[in-house]
């Protein structure tokens, strides 16, 4: 089947299988391999990417259903700069073997931008969706709550610029 | 991991949907969270899938008729954040916090939840609890069924083969009703190891409903006469945590994680601590 | 990215946490791990896996898949059957002297499987999915035969037999310690002795990335190439060149890229690796295998399984005087590399603990199963031994009515630097480096609040609220290892390691080591290392690994090692260089060699303000016209470290639980770690390290574990059923060190990656224990993981049980 998908902004006319996983194709055909497959059953969420701007575990779509979408993978999420999240999990050590990392910065990307000053628990609740067998979470929290700091300070620098 | 090949078609609308479900054997696609999985695992092999996900008149949250109308292809994130949910049903929006994890989420929509029926999903428990109604339709008319009636057994329903769920209708509760679901997660999966889903009316009636500790979700009746008229109080509630379970026409799970006598004790204590707090 | 890398202020970075400088393509997605290789002309392979424990194998019929579309090659056990299978590393012998019982461990089994997962056959295919289609219309006749999974049940007469020639299942038997006459002797005469039956229950490693292999083979080079998850690509180089497929080990290269975790289940040679290497010749075609997860569970090494009694005896102050120990070790359907050594050399030699111990004595007997291969997993034997320990002696405590951190204190091994003191001599065979075991439990309790927590603890069994305390401290022997020393106990290898440092003509340097990283930061802590001896800038140094053709040899990442063995490889070449680059300096200045002094990247002649700085020598040596005499150009070192003997960090870890008296749910609610691991590089990566390993341990203790059935099948499989440790089931950790140098290698470092884990496990059984004692549940053990039921069943029956 041809589908029909934006990847980081670019477009891409593909024909694929209809059995075709998403994180599959982005992976094998569109050759960005930040995206990665852990465990196969909805739960490491090593796959995650966003799927018209919601965090999705690609390893659950046929990339069939993802026709006519917009995904953003961790390789689209930086712009001139890092991430404040990329800049976070390098400064707290939020990584070590790096794996489960893209998945993990984009979920909490689409949770920042949802929750200004997440509490501890609700960036523990929100990280539910992925395992780190590396880390223990204790630095991905700090990294998370770096992130959510770095991003307020500009929010509030942008809004201090006299218009 | 890679499922059987399959043929897919993505409607656009329901008519569209029946129409391709009519023509040749084939399975439903709403978010796929629970279909993927079970694919790729080989459990199910479907040889044509129909897409219902992009099908505008299965979204959204309504009141109609003295009804909230969940359509069925609503999302768990969506219902969580719907505001008529919030005002009205704080257990549906509680529920929908505690399904799976985010991406799932995001994805995951309630009627397929409800249509694929799984012994620990949370839906199940909560609209046994909030007396609501599953339309469904076919092309042979559509027909509503009572959630004390759509769950049959372990992985089954009342739904025809040929049938979609469009909705779910939930009585708008009278002001003063109260609602509280509890559920005790299994660590790995985040299923329910028992959910405990209670809706106590002004009148004093209580709706009690458990999920994840037999083959099927069930509304506990005898612990619901335990209460009937009774003021919530520890001897009421001592009385219904003693009924609670009693002559269920249901068979108790178990396996290495939980056993059967274990989740049922577990459901009692989840039993108390919902009426506890739904005081 | 902020830059707090490089000097700053003193020029130092011995130390410092710098930011890791590997982090930046993980972050943005372009790590390079093995599945993201595609070779041109790529094939797939899908491997045809026993569904049954114990069958013996009928008839293979690939008819049907032969002629499936995009299927290029299908081979099966009797294809390969001239192959030898892949070995073991390490031979334990019998008490009698007999040597082990060594089956052989085909790359596919031909007559009989041994275990669900066994490889029956595999299948090459144009795609993945033709792989797996094709694997899948495979018919294999299976004769079922009775399973056994059960170590101590194995050895009984008449259990099912795994291999032939191991009768009663069984490996090895072997003693470590005092004559068991004289400990029974000393037990006889305890005051008291606290006995614990328990069963440290198999761990499935789970690193997030699966196994992957890519293999090719080049024939106009008549080259192999395999790409490998592993942590030691060398070795990988080694076994499968000398051991397996006899061909030539300089016409083979193993590459181990960015590999997603490890934990001790990437080191061992597997037989996919060996099989898609010798295939890829056969097919002409590069090869790859990427495992599903359910594939890694079933054939993954696992770690642990041991069903043990220990028993402990106390004179009437407290003081111990004997521990006995008896355990039946799983060691699955095979021997993996490192099996037969973990369950003995790395278990049965760390039985004496921090403690004064006189009298020890350990019986392990190695027991065949109908059930995966059992290896080394992030500890490896050391957890088990710490386990037994720690939680004997919280429950010693307890029986005794004792406090359990005074009954510690009581039996310390007194301090020692390992310099001024010698080393201590333990009851089973080691001599541990240098300790200060009291300083760890006095800051743990000191971070506690320890009185405060027995005050809150009373008022909360007071208000029907079970709260406990565990403590744990450890010793480890890590910085894998002395040669000499673990060949005389069964090793088939060196454990040294290998440092090269390359100086560039500008001055810039290339360091390649044979260490290999899989998240622990090599790329940060070796280059903090070699700028700051060499006082130049961190970006200045680029650590190369993973690549045996570019590395000159190594023995890889496990055992805590890399930067006591590897880094000390390196600190060898940095002195080489040093001592050359003197040479040279005295040279152009017009000194004696002896007069110069090197310091911050600048070589002095002493009490002068004559210098030449790193950069003037080093193109010098490249340049070398004005040069001393007898001396070769260039400035490039290689040196192979062996150490003189392994490290022994230690530490004190607490846990503060709370139990649902009404579920038995356990809230992990506090967790301390003081970890002793020497001399410490990078502060940040060290806890990063001690992190990850309380997760894992945690993990152990209350929700991980594989749980066969008697049919032998591995009933939690997958993610959706094994339960890890996430996000919110953990609190945030606090962490504090000690550091008493290892007196022994250059760096004064002793390791840090498995503290966390072999520390952890028994403080949170302990605590849990003593919230159940608090609320007057009297119970020895609670097993493992101590899920919800396990725990509300102890406090069911606990009343009459003790």
């Amino acid at each position: 089947m041809q589908i029909h998908v934006k990847v980081n902004g670019v477009d891409y006319t593909h024909d694929v299988e209809p059995r075709m996983l998403l994180v599959h194709y982005l992976r094998d055909v569109v050759r960005l391999t930040g995206t990665h497959v852990g465990c196969d059953t909805s739960i490491c969420g090593a796959c995650t990417i966003h799927l018209n701007n919601q965090p999705t575990k690609s390893c659950t779509v046929f990339a069939v259903q993802a026709d006519g979408c917009e995904i953003t993978t961790v390789e689209g999420l930086a712009g001139e700069e890092l991430h404040p999240l990329q800049e976070g999990f390098n400064e707290k050590h939020g990584l070590q073997c790096g794996f489960c990392t893209p998945g993990i910065i984009m979920t909490m990307a689409d949770f920042l931008d949802h929750n200004e000053n997440p509490s501890e628990e609700e960036i523990r609740h929100a990280l539910k969706g992925h395992l780190c067998r590396c880390t223990g979470y204790h630095n991905i929290i700090k990294s998370v709550q770096y992130a959510a700091d770095k991003k307020k300070q500009s929010t509030t620098q942008t809004q201090e610029v006299p218009v | 991991m890679v499922t059987v090949d399959f043929d897919y078609k993505k409607a656009s609308t329901v008519e569209e949907a029946l129409e391709a479900l009519a023509s040749r054997e084939g399975k439903l696609l709403a978010g796929g969270y629970s279909l993927i999985p079970s694919m790729k695992l080989r459990l199910s092999q479907p040889e044509f899938l129909i897409d219902i996900s992009s099908i505008s008149s299965l979204k959204g949250i309504q009141e109609e008729n003295g009804y909230i109308v969940i359509r069925a292809g609503t999302t768990h994130a969506e219902i969580h954040d719907n505001a008529l949910i919030q005002e009205n049903l704080s257990f549906f929006h509680k529920a929908a916090s505690v399904i799976g994890d985010v991406q799932v989420r995001n994805r995951g929509t309630i009627g397929g939840s409800l249509a694929h029926a799984d012994p620990a999903a949370d839906w199940p428990a909560l609209v046994l609890a909030a007396d609501a109604v599953i339309d469904v339709v076919s092309r042979n008319g559509s027909r509503s069924i009572n959630a004390t009636d759509f769950f049959t057994g372990l992985f089954s329903t009342a739904l025809e083969e040929n049938e979609l769920i469009t909705a779910i209708r939930i009585p708008v509760p009278a002001e003063g009703t109260r609602t509280v679901y509890m559920k005790y997660e299994h660590p790995a999966s985040r299923f329910a190891i028992v959910g405990c889903a209670i809706m106590r009316f002004p009148d004093g009636k209580t709706n009690i409903a458990f999920t994840g500790a037999a083959e099927y979700a069930f509304r506990d009746t005898a612990a619901e006469q335990a209460l009937a008229g009774k003021a919530l109080d520890g001897a009421a509630i001592e009385a219904a945590v003693n009924a609670a379970l009693q002559g269920q026409d249901v068979s108790f799970m178990g396996d290495y994680y939980a056993s059967a006598e274990y989740r049922q004790h577990l459901a009692k204590v989840y039993l108390k601590r919902a009426l506890e707090a739904v005081v | 990215m902020s830059a707090p890398n490089g000097s700053n202020g003193d020029g130092r970075l011995i130390g410092k946490s710098i930011k890791r400088v590997e982090d930046k393509r993980f972050i943005t997605g372009k790590g390079k791990y093995t599945d993201d290789i595609i070779l041109h002309g790529q094939t797939y392979a899908h491997f045809v896996r026993s569904p049954y424990a114990h069958a013996r194998i009928l008839n293979v019929d690939t008819s049907e898949a032969r002629n499936m579309p995009g299927v290029i090659a299908i081979y099966t056990g009797a294809d390969v059957a001239a192959l030898n299978g892949v070995p073991c590393g390490w031979q334990v012998n019998f008490k009698n002297g007999d040597t082990m019982k060594e089956p052989k461990h085909p790359l596919l089994v031909a007559d009989k499987a041994r275990h669900v997962g066994d490889a029956v056959a595999v299948v090459i295919a144009e795609s993945r999915n033709q792989a797996k289609e094709a694997a899948l219309a495979v018919m294999v006749d299976y004769e079922e035969l009775p399973p056994i999974v059960n170590a101590a049940e194995a050895v009984k007469p008449n259990a099912p037999q795994v291999h032939d020639d191991a009768p009663n299942n069984t490996c090895f038997d072997w003693e470590l310690g005092n004559p068991k006459e004289e400990v029974d002797q000393a037990m006889a005469a305890a005051a008291h002795v606290t006995t614990l039956e328990f069963i440290n229950q198999r761990m499935v490693p789970n690193a997030i990335e699966p196994r992957c292999y890519n293999a090719s083979y080049d024939e106009t080079s008549e080259k192999y190439t395999l790409y490998t998850s592993t942590q030691n690509p060398h070795v990988i180089r080694l076994l499968m060149c000398a051991f397996v497929l006899g061909i030539p080990e300089h016409k083979v290269r193993v590459v181990g890229p960015d590999v997603g975790g490890g934990f001790g289940s990437k080191i061992f040679h597997y037989t996919e690796e060996a099989l898609l290497t010798y295939l890829s010749k056969q097919v002409k075609r590069p090869i790859k295998w990427t495992s599903e997860r359910t594939e890694s569970f079933l054939t993954d090494a696992h770690g642990r399984d041991h069903i043990s009694k220990a028993e402990m005896g106390f004179d009437q102050d407290g003081k111990v005087l004997a521990l006995r120990v008896k355990t039946y070790a799983n060691l699955g359907a095979y021997l993996s590399t490192f099996g037969p050594c973990v369950p003995t050399y790395l278990h049965g030699t760390l039985l004496q603990g921090l403690y004064t111990t006189p009298k020890i004595n350990v019986d392990v007997t190695g027991v065949f199963t109908n059930t995966t291969p059992v290896d080394a997993y992030r500890g490896a034997g050391r957890p088990e031994a710490t386990y037994l320990l720690e939680r004997i002696f919280d429950l010693a405590a307890l029986e005794m009515g004792v406090d359990p951190a005074e009954l510690r204190f009581k039996n310390f091994i007194p301090p020692f630097d390992g310099v001024n003191e010698p080393g201590y001599q333990t009851q089973v065979a080691l001599q541990y480096d240098s300790g200060n075991y009291h300083g760890v439990l006095e800051k743990g309790l000191e971070m506690l609040g320890y009185e405060d927590f027995r005050r809150q603890q009373k008022e909360a069994a007071h208000n029907g609220k079970l709260l406990g305390v565990g403590f744990s401290t450890y010793i480890e022997a890590c910085g894998i290892a002395p040669s000499a020393v673990v060949g005389s106990l069964g090793a088939r290898a060196g454990l040294f390691e290998v440092g090269q440092v390359r100086v560039q003509p500008t001055g810039k340097v290339s360091v390649f080591t044979g260490s290999h990283s899989h998240g622990q930061g090599h790329e940060t802590t070796f280059a903090q290392v070699v700028a700051d001896k060499l006082g130049i800038p961190m970006d200045d140094v680029d650590i190369i690994h993973g690549d045996s053709d570019t590395v000159a040899f190594g023995m890889g990442t496990y055992g805590s090692r890399s930067l006591a063995v590897g880094g000390s490889a390196i600190m060898r070449s940095i002195d080489k260089i040093v001592e050359k680059g003197k040479k040279i300096a005295a040279h152009k200045l017009e000194a004696s060699a002896d007069d110069i002094e090197f310091d911050h990247g600048k070589f002095t002649v002493k009490g002068t303000d004559k210098a030449l700085s790193f950069g003037d020598i080093a193109l010098t040596a490249y340049v070398p016209h004005v040069y001393p005499a007898d001396l070769e150009p260039g400035l490039d070192f290689s040196s192979f470290y062996d150490p003189t003997n392994f490290t022994y960090p230690f530490g004190c870890h607490i846990a503060v639980v709370e139990v649902d008296k009404d579920t038995g749910a356990v809230t992990l609610k506090r967790f301390i770690a003081v970890d002793d691991v020497g001399n410490i590089i990078n502060p940040m990566i060290v806890e990063g390290q001690i992190h990850g390993g309380i997760a894992q341990g945690v993990g152990q203790a209350m929700f991980e574990g594989a749980e066969y059935d008697e049919d032998g099948q591995l009933i939690n499989a997958s993610y959706m059923d094994y339960c890890m440790p996430r996000a919110d089931d953990l609190p945030m950790f606090e962490t504090a060190h000690q550091v008493t140098p290892c007196p022994h290698n250059p760096l004064g470092v002793k390791g840090a990656g498995e503290a966390g884990t072999i520390g952890s496990t028994p403080a949170v059984v302990n605590a849990v224990i003593d919230a159940l004692w608090s609320g007057g549940h009297k119970v020895k053990d609670v097993r493992m993981p101590m899920t919800s039921e396990r725990v509300w069943r102890a406090m069911q029956t606990s009343s009459s049980s003790y």
